[in-house]
């Protein structure tokens, strides 16, 4: 084998010359393969049902017969969606007090746990655990402890607090009640993400921002958050995707009704089910997949730009 | 990371590396996915023979989908299934699937690999498949079974064609319950009438209880308040044009339904939306709540001296032109689906099920409900289940509850949003109703 090292390693010293590099036949079939499939896999298995919920969202389709049978009937669903269905509105403003809650409560306050326990303080272990435990857990387990915690006459809460609150049935309180519990598990995760970054800084940039003078808080906004860059990028997706498919604690919790509407209810309510508005579904899907890309897209680009002009 | 392309192999290298090289493995992974695949579509290819040739080799089975899920009905359906491989030789398979699963998957369900037979309800929730010719007509299994059932049973089973999709097996009615340990002790008497009724919420609320109790969390519950007030207030053939589409729902009669509701709101149970009706069903249990309107089948959760204490009593009437002469009473029951075997074993257990003998041995093991062939044997139903019995016996109309008597898109995506919405707000009827009724001709089409 180390014959066959020198010559590659010789291409990849050299600069590319121009001089492609031969394949054999069973490498263009491996590269081929290990390509081709993960290309087929995605593309009929998120592409092609992304394109095929956005042409559904214009017919009024109802799953039975055959797709022939679904008739075309151009932004009716969008209209009906947008003006007559109650649901609608609040599950959008639900969606965002979720992505409001999370990018600012939820995933600061697991950068702060990070940051303490990179001190690397007594007991730092323990607190890594317990802070990570939550996230082992499932949102449907979640569910689960949330209905208990919170229940008006043998819950926790209410124990706790001697107090008689409907805390899951009270439409006005309930969605906070949950994002509490969301941010609880939310924070853990973050906190994981930004400890493996954190321990990544080189240690001689906090050295020279500590012999400089730099007070902790300052020195944390100057030098050690802009070297987390490529870590902030992953935080924000995860937070915006997080928020954007929440969904299996309010269906635990409620079934996503009365207070806990999220737009992903609204799209297997109309879909999954004896409902079956496949094409009203649809359109509400589409509204979601929108909602989603347009932050990520914005930040991306803007994280980009910036990193070329750095 | 180099640029450098992986190196290509030599010939002396392979050769001198016998063990397995990463070519190999990759190799051996897609052979291998490729056999799993074939197998698996090999096996699916033989699910997907045709019905002639399924029937072939299946003969002497006949296959059973069930949403039987709880413990009590599931043992009852099968002792009902021992007892038909006895008379007739053909064995069952049953396959059970959690109740609210079973139904929120029928459509896929319908129209993938359905069994033969299936347990469903009647109404226009059957009439809806029917429609979309996802069940099969089974005109001759009823030659036999028609002079067992009274007509509205009959009715009850025939889709929109008049051809009959449907076999009742049992049915049970909705009716307000109460204790009678309780009445007695606070000298309560049952209300006939709409003031008679509000006067007793009046006074149980001065002795100290929740008067009605009620639970809406699970979506459901109120829909049964909103059918009985309708029908007592606009009668019987309002509502199932109402069900049907065909009546508006921002009238003035649909209007009238909500703020009659209203009168009763203050008495029923705080905190509604967040209770399940088994949670109701334990404050009446425990004496905290005077009446729960719901089906009889909150008798399961009362057990020993408790289910002896337990009785019913007919809606009060609102209206003195329908007086109490409609219920709603669902029925559950059987199809047989299209893409099944539609083999003559699935018509014999069809019509096994709607004998009597089946009824009898269900109602043994299952007796909160009550058989719908007139033959069922009722000397040895509980007091409950005679009255049960003779509460729909004497109805002159039986609706099927809300959610199977209109369309299934409207009733879970338009009506439970709706009155949970009417239970938050009870003031704004007039926002409601003009909001119900853009959905239904949205969804209706008219």
């Amino acid at each position: 084998m180390a014959t066959d090292i020198a010559p590659s390693a010789e291409v990849a010293g050299a600069h590319r010359t121009g001089r492609a590099v031969r394949l054999s036949a069973r490498d263009k079939l491996a590269l081929a393969l290990m390509v081709g499939v993960p290309l087929v896999v995605v593309g009929g298995l998120i592409w092609f049902p992304t394109f095929a919920s956005i042409f559904l969202s214009f017919t009024n389709w109802d799953g039975i017969g055959g797709i022939t049978t679904a008739q075309w009937i151009g932004t009716e669903n969008y209209n009906q969606v947008a003006t007559i269905y109650p649901p609608f509105w609040p599950a959008v403003k639900h969606n965002l007090i979720w992505l409001a809650f999370l990018t600012l409560v939820a995933t600061p306050f697991g950068l702060f746990l990070a940051y303490q326990l990179d001190k690397e303080l007594r007991g730092s272990r323990f607190y890594q655990s317990v802070f990570f435990l939550p996230v082992v857990l499932s949102f449907a387990i979640i569910g689960f402890i949330v209905q208990l915690m919170y229940s008006p006459t043998q819950g926790l809460v209410n124990g706790l607090l001697g107090t008689n609150t409907d805390w899951l049935g009270d439409p006005s309180i309930n969605l906070w009640a949950v994002l509490v519990l969301v941010g609880w598990r939310h924070a853990g995760y973050i906190m994981i993400l930004y400890l493996a970054g954190l321990k990544a800084i080189d240690p001689s940039l906090r050295e020279a921002a500590r012999v400089d003078g730099a007070g902790e808080w300052h020195a944390f906004r100057t030098v050690i958050f802009p070297a987390l860059r490529p870590i902030n990028i992953v935080i924000v997706v995860v937070t915006v995707i997080e928020a954007l498919r929440a969904f299996d604690i309010v269906y635990i919790v409620n079934k996503g009704r009365n207070g806990l509407e999220l737009l992903s209810i609204l799209v297997t309510n109309n879909i999954i089910g004896e409902a079956s508005r496949i094409g009203y579904g649809s359109a509400i899907a589409v509204i979601l997949i929108v909602v989603s890309i347009v932050p990520i897209i914005v930040f991306v680009w803007n994280s980009f730009q910036e990193s070329e002009q750095a | 990371m180099s640029d450098a392309l992986p190196p290509a192999p030599s010939p002396e290298g392979e050769a001198h590396n016998p063990s397995l090289s990463r070519r190999g493995l990759l190799a051996a992974g897609v052979v291998g996915a490729t056999a799993a695949y074939g197998l698996s579509a090999g096996g699916a290819a033989a699910r997907s023979l045709s019905p002639a040739l399924r029937r072939a080799l299946a003969a002497g089975t006949v296959s059973f989908g069930s949403n039987a899920s709880d413990p009590v009905p599931k043992k009852a359906y099968e002792n009902v299934f021992k007892a038909f491989t006895k008379k007739t030789g053909i064995s069952v398979n049953v396959n059970t699937v959690d109740h609210n699963t079973f139904q929120e998957q029928i459509n896929s369900y319908l129209q993938g690999r359905p069994q033969d037979v299936f347990t469903w309800f009647a109404g226009y929730r059957m009439q809806f498949f029917a429609q979309k010719g996802l069940l099969s007509p089974i005109d001759d299994v009823w030659t036999t079974l028609k002079p067992q059932f009274a007509s509205a049973f009959q009715n009850a089973s025939k889709g929109a064609d008049g051809k009959y999709y449907f076999v009742p097996i049992y049915a049970y009615p909705w009716a307000v319950h109460y204790r009678k340990s309780v009445f007695k002790q606070n000298g309560y008497t049952i209300p006939k009438t709409w003031a008679q009724f509000i006067a007793l919420c009046k006074k149980m609320k001065a002795d100290g209880l929740t008067p009605i109790a009620f639970t809406d969390k699970d979506g459901w519950p109120a829909m049964g308040t909103f059918d009985i007030i309708n029908m007592r207030i606009n009668g019987y053939d309002f509502h199932v044009r109402l069900m049907a589409g065909k009546a508006r729902w921002d009238g003035p009669q649909v209007r009238k339904v909500f703020n009659t509701w209203r009168q009763i709101l203050p008495y029923t149970s705080s905190g509604a939306l967040g209770l399940t009706w088994q949670e109701g069903a334990q404050q009446l249990l425990n004496k905290e709540a005077g009446m729960y309107m719901l089906g009889t089948f909150v008798g399961q959760q009362f057990t020993g001296a408790d289910a002896k204490d337990l009785d019913f009593f007919a809606y009060p009437a609102i209206n003195p032109k329908w007086g109490q002469d409609s219920i709603d009473a669902p029925i559950d029951g059987f199809c047989m689906a299209r893409k099944g075997s539609n083999s003559k074993e699935a018509k014999e257990l069809l019509r096994f099920l709607g004998s009597a003998a089946a009824e009898n041995i269900y109602l043994a093991s299952d007796p909160n409900n009550v058989g719908a062939n007139k033959n069922a044997n009722k000397s040895r139903y509980t007091a409950t289940q005679k009255k049960s019995a003779l509460l729909i016996a004497k109805s002159k109309h039986i609706a099927q509850y809300l959610d199977r008597d209109t369309r299934p898109d409207f009733a879970s995506t338009v009506m439970i949003p709706a009155l949970q919405q009417f239970l938050n707000n009870p003031n704004d009827v007039n926002g409601l109703v003009k909001s119900i009724q853009k959905q239904k001709v949205a969804i209706f089409g008219s």
